[in-house]
């Protein structure tokens, strides 16, 4: 058999020669052709290029070790992804608005988006959220405006996910807190928790604390999930931000799942059973502009989780291997000049993040490069899933694209690529010694600055950025935030401070500090500070005095 | 006089003067003579503390620390970040004001980024007029940092009163420093990050280096030009932690007492006049560059030495020998 | 030979929004460009702004604010320099500005925006001839 093979083999490897031979390179309009990660491109794969790619090893079946062709056995054909628009901006009660009517247009499941106010932990009057309340998304302060923010949509019904990182755990029991007063236990809830703070460190840089007591929050929150919101995804690990910042996709690939191998050991090292956590991990990716190796990307990203989770961590339960993930489009691709032709561009993506067996899926809107979505821009972005689900027929058989040797070879080289920056980090000392010293930091900023010399070089073509350019800027309807969100935050703010009881608050918050001066877990005291309405800048503000702050070197 | 208003307001000490009168020092040296010319007189009431250390070793977050510890005392404080790296396209990037933000809106601290400029030795000669501007603007204690450990910061720190090394353990940071020739100029070495393992060995080492370095000294008294500073001065060594604050104490009391020696001992009139002649030297290196620059571009004889040299009727040296005779300075073989 | 006096921008992120490839990316394109580029690091206030421009009197400033708080911070800073009496700095913005706040940004004296998708010699190109001094 294997000698057979290898004449197999042999006969291909002359007759490509060959082929080569005959029809010359000088035909061809480029030199080199290379993906976004800066991988060669060669002309025609054949069966040699993976020649040693194992079926049953490599591949498997969908649902099943090592999870490359898919999460689940039946994945499309069983239940579509979830589609979930990210959305927020603000008062809460105008994100309230919209998330009823992107529930009424059939979407499955929400996203919030918050305000930079929030993100930071400052509390709107600060100086430091001078015109940034609701700006970006829904300026939450208290548990007032979580009440508000979810009036009216049954939190049993519904799944949530909260893109929050910093002050993730204060969202958190914001949400449990809400449940509680609409009737319903914590083990009810169903949703995903951002709380990946390394991507901040590395990438998207809304961090607050130092490493270590930002790690030992997350790893609060898993526990306390753990044991009382089983049905809540504690981390949704997350690449979208580390390639928004201009990361290559076997970057944004390696450093995210870096970052994932460092909860999981967080986590162990708590005493925690990896078996008890790990199916509660997510993952969050970008989908970009080259198709196949966004696809290659996703599937490699399950096959590395899954021997690593069963070698080296020791999983043994189906569900700690299985890689499941959300994707967003890539916001970095979309342009201001012919904003349409973003839905083009997001309808590649988004088909890209199908064809590599997302769990479910945020498409950009048009003129995201302008501004807010728009509610016409959010409902073209939302039907382009649906087009994609039922009427282009890829979801008609699972992982449609195994077995191209192009796909195969590429899933291996990104695998391989990866394993090698995982040896970098390894020599670092782990990802927070990484951080520290800048490496990841180093890393996009070099590859941001070669992609973006490359486009004024014309060697990437962007189409009305560097060639076709418009010669006239049409004028596009945007979205406006009115200015008078921050005034009625403020308003807001100042009258759950009056009507609040500040004694209990006061309390709460001193409680809290104490704790973080020990070991405990912080969740429930941070439970019982949010109850009374303490503010997230006000505990915020009690965790830095114990936690400090962080600082970065600013790496260019 | 044509900075005379922005000198008036330099003395009344205010901070935008002093920021546009360090441009102007900067850009153009016929502007530095003018400024430095009607200030030198008020100048020569700060201390001067140069800190170097490779990347890595923490320093921003040292000097942070440090500055903390000057504020308390009350102390109005000037930092110049001096980049010497010079990229190809003479641009810069400086990054280290970022770092020190916490202090940004303290009235009593003013940075200042410099780069080099492209001329030779006019970064040491620009940041030497910086810190007289900065001196009569009023800082009692004027910091120059640079970002590595290399030839051009021993230029740099000639007019530095304390010199402060940081190093980390673990790191070959030393090996660079002797060979740049910083060892020679250093007055306090910083371990700095000594909660890392290994920082009691790096003592070790640098006490080694020391002696090796003092019998060299002995050996070659000759010399004693370059190390008028230190002759009598054993360079201390300390172990500090940054973001504790530990030891900081400590540290100070060292630059106190090193400030006490300079001035018990007299070394400090020694030092001023080592400094009046490498600045005037940086000066004149200027100058005279400058002038010969102006001449080769402007005198039509030099067109026909050059064909001299080319047809071999005539070497380089003795065509530098008639370029000189031409500046009207004395040919003379060492000059 | 008159040497070419040496240009010294800022490049600031203003506000809370930590999307900083953009001014990185800006900043080393003017670095290369041949200028002396100092790099403010994240989340600066007005305050800090106004602050560092006046210790290091940079020739131009280029903000880049991706949250959509420009219609706050720009006038914080052009009132706080006008209140330093500041006015030979060349102050231009990059990031998501809609045309109607160009208009609004451009009163307040802001000069030079950049989109999404500017190319960084046009950027270049900007500063070298709108300096004001």
């Amino acid at each position: 058999m294997t000698e057979l093979k290898n004449k197999e083999s042999e006969i291909i490897k002359q007759g490509k020669n060959d082929w080569e031979t005959k029809s010359s390179k000088k035909s061809e309009t480029r030199e080199r052709f290379k993906n976004l990660s800066d991988i060669e491109i060669e002309r025609l794969y054949t069966p040699n290029n993976v020649e040693n790619l194992n079926y049953l090893n490599d591949l498997g079946f969908p649902g099943e070790y090592p999870y490359t062709r898919g999460a689940y056995p039946t994945m499309y054909r069983g239940q579509l992804w979830t589609m979930r628009q990210f959305a927020g901006f603000g008062t809460a009660e105008q994100t309230n608005n919209r998330y009823k009517f992107l529930i009424e247009h059939g979407q499955t499941g929400l996203s919030v988006a918050f305000s930079l106010h929030t993100i930071y932990g400052y509390e709107a009057s600060d100086e430091k959220s001078l015109g940034e309340v609701g700006k970006e998304g829904v300026a939450i302060d208290t548990l007032k405006d979580m009440e508000t923010l979810f009036d009216g949509i049954d939190l049993s019904k519904i799944s949530t996910s909260m893109t929050i990182n910093a002050p993730a755990a204060i969202l958190l029991a914001m949400y449990i807190v809400v449940g509680e007063k609409q009737g319903y236990s914590p083990e009810k809830l169903r949703g995903t928790i951002q709380n990946d703070i390394l991507k901040e460190y590395i990438a998207q840089k809304s961090w607050i604390f130092p490493p270590e007591p930002s790690m030992r929050l997350i790893i609060d929150s898993i526990e306390y999930c753990t044991k009382n919101v089983p049905q809540w995804y504690t981390i949704s690990i997350s690449g979208y931000h580390i390639r928004e910042a201009g990361s290559t996709a076997v970057q944004e690939l390696a450093f995210t799942l870096a970052d994932g191998f460092a909860y999981v050991e967080a986590a162990i090292e708590r005493g925690l059973n990896v078996d008890d956590f790990a199916h509660r991990l997510s993952f969050f990716f970008n989908a970009h502009n080259n198709f196949f190796e966004e696809i290659c990307k996703y599937r490699a990203a399950r096959r590395i989780w899954a021997k690593r989770m069963k070698n080296k961590y020791g999983a043994k339960k189906t569900e700690s291997l299985r890689l499941r993930f959300h994707t967003q489009t890539a916001g970095v691709s979309l342009t201001a000049q012919e904003p349409e032709n973003n839905m083009v561009r997001v309808t590649l993506q988004g088909l890209a993040a199908v064809l590599g067996g997302t769990q479910s899926l945020h498409t950009n809107s048009f003129d995201e490069a302008l501004c807010l979505p728009t509610e016409k821009a959010v409902r073209i972005a939302l039907r382009t899933q649906q087009i994609i689900a039922h009427e282009s027929g890829v979801t008609d058989t699972v992982d449609p694209l195994a077995g191209s040797y192009y796909v195969e070879w590429l899933t291996n080289k990104m695998e391989e690529e990866a394993e090698i920056y995982f040896e970098k980090i390894k020599e670092f000392g782990g990802v927070i010694p990484a951080i520290k010293a800048n490496f990841f930091q180093k890393e996009i900023a070099n590859a941001s600055y070669k992609f973006q010399r490359e486009i004024e070089k014309k060697e990437r073509i962007f189409v009305c950025v560097n060639k076709y350019k418009p010669k006239i800027h049409e004028q596009t309807e945007i979205l406006k935030i009115d200015d008078k969100v921050a005034s009625e935050q403020l308003e807001n703010l100042k009258r759950v401070k009056i009507e609040r009881n500040n004694e209990k608050v006061r309390e709460a918050l001193k409680k809290l500090k104490e704790a973080a001066r020990g070991t405990e877990n912080l969740m429930p005291f941070i439970i019982d500070a949010v109850r009374e309405y303490a503010s997230i800048g006000e505990i915020i503000a009690i965790l830095k005095d114990v936690f400090g702050i962080y600082r970065e070197d600013s790496i260019f | 006089m044509q900075y005379s208003d922005l000198i008036n307001k330099l003395i009344q000490k205010e901070t935008r003067a002093a920021a546009r009168l360090i441009t102007l020092v900067e850009n153009d040296i016929n502007a530095a003579e003018q400024v430095i010319n009607s200030i030198y007189k008020y100048t020569g009431n700060a201390y001067i503390l140069g800190i170097t250390g490779a990347p890595g070793t923490g320093k921003s977050t040292f000097i942070s620390t440090l500055i903390k510890n000057f504020l308390e005392k009350g102390k109005k404080i000037g930092i110049i970040c001096v980049d010497p790296t010079s990229p190809i396209t003479g641009g810069a990037l400086l990054g280290d004001r970022i770092r020190m933000k916490q202090y940004f809106s303290l009235d009593n601290v003013f940075i200042r980024s410099m780069a080099n400029r492209g001329q030779l030795g006019g970064l040491a000669r620009a940041t030497e007029d910086a810190i007289k501007i900065l001196d009569v603007y009023g800082c009692d204690l004027i910091i120059v940092e640079t970002v590595g450990v290399g030839q051009s910061e021993v230029d740099i720190f000639k007019s530095a009163h304390t010199v402060i090394v940081l190093l980390v353990p673990g790191l070959g940071d030393a090996i660079q420093a002797i060979k740049a020739g910083i060892m020679e100029i250093t007055d306090i070495f910083v371990i700095n990050k000594m909660d890392l393992g290994g920082a009691d060995k790096k003592v070790a080492e640098i006490i080694q280096m020391l002696e090796l370095k003092m019998n060299y000294k002995y050996e070659s008294q000759e010399n004693s030009e370059i190390y008028a500073k230190i002759e009598q001065w054993t360079p201390e060594i300390v172990k500090v932690n940054s973001i504790t604050g530990e030891n900081f104490n400590i540290l100070l009391d060292m630059i106190n007492k090193h400030e006490k020696f300079l001035k018990n001992t007299g070394i400090i009139s020694n030092y001023l006049k080592n400094r009046i002649k490498s600045e005037t030297m940086q000066i004149l290196k200027h100058k005279l560059t400058k002038k010969v620059e102006d001449l080769l571009y402007s005198n039509k004889n030099i067109e026909n030495y050059i064909d001299k040299v080319m047809e071999k009727s005539l070497d380089p040296y003795s065509m530098a020998n008639l370029i000189i005779e031409m500046l009207g300075i004395e040919k003379k073989r060492d000059f | 030979m008159e040497k070419k006096r040496k240009i010294k921008v800022l490049v600031c992120k203003p506000g809370l929004d930590g999307h900083d490839r953009g001014a990185k990316v800006i900043a080393r394109a003017l670095r290369d460009a041949g200028m002396e580029v100092i790099y403010t690091g994240l989340h600066q206030t007005p305050d800090d702004i106004v602050n560092t421009i006046i210790q290091e009197d940079p020739d131009a400033i280029l903000l880049s604010i991706l949250s959509g708080a420009h219609n706050a911070l720009c006038p914080a800073i052009m009132e706080k320099l006008k209140a330093k009496k500041i006015n030979d700095v060349l102050v231009s913005v990059g990031g998501i500005i809609p045309e109607e706040d160009k208009k609004f940004l451009k009163e307040l004296g802001l000069d030079g925006f950049y989109g999404p998708g500017t190319e960084l010699k046009t950027i270049v190109e900007f500063v070298k001839n709108n300096l004001k001094r």
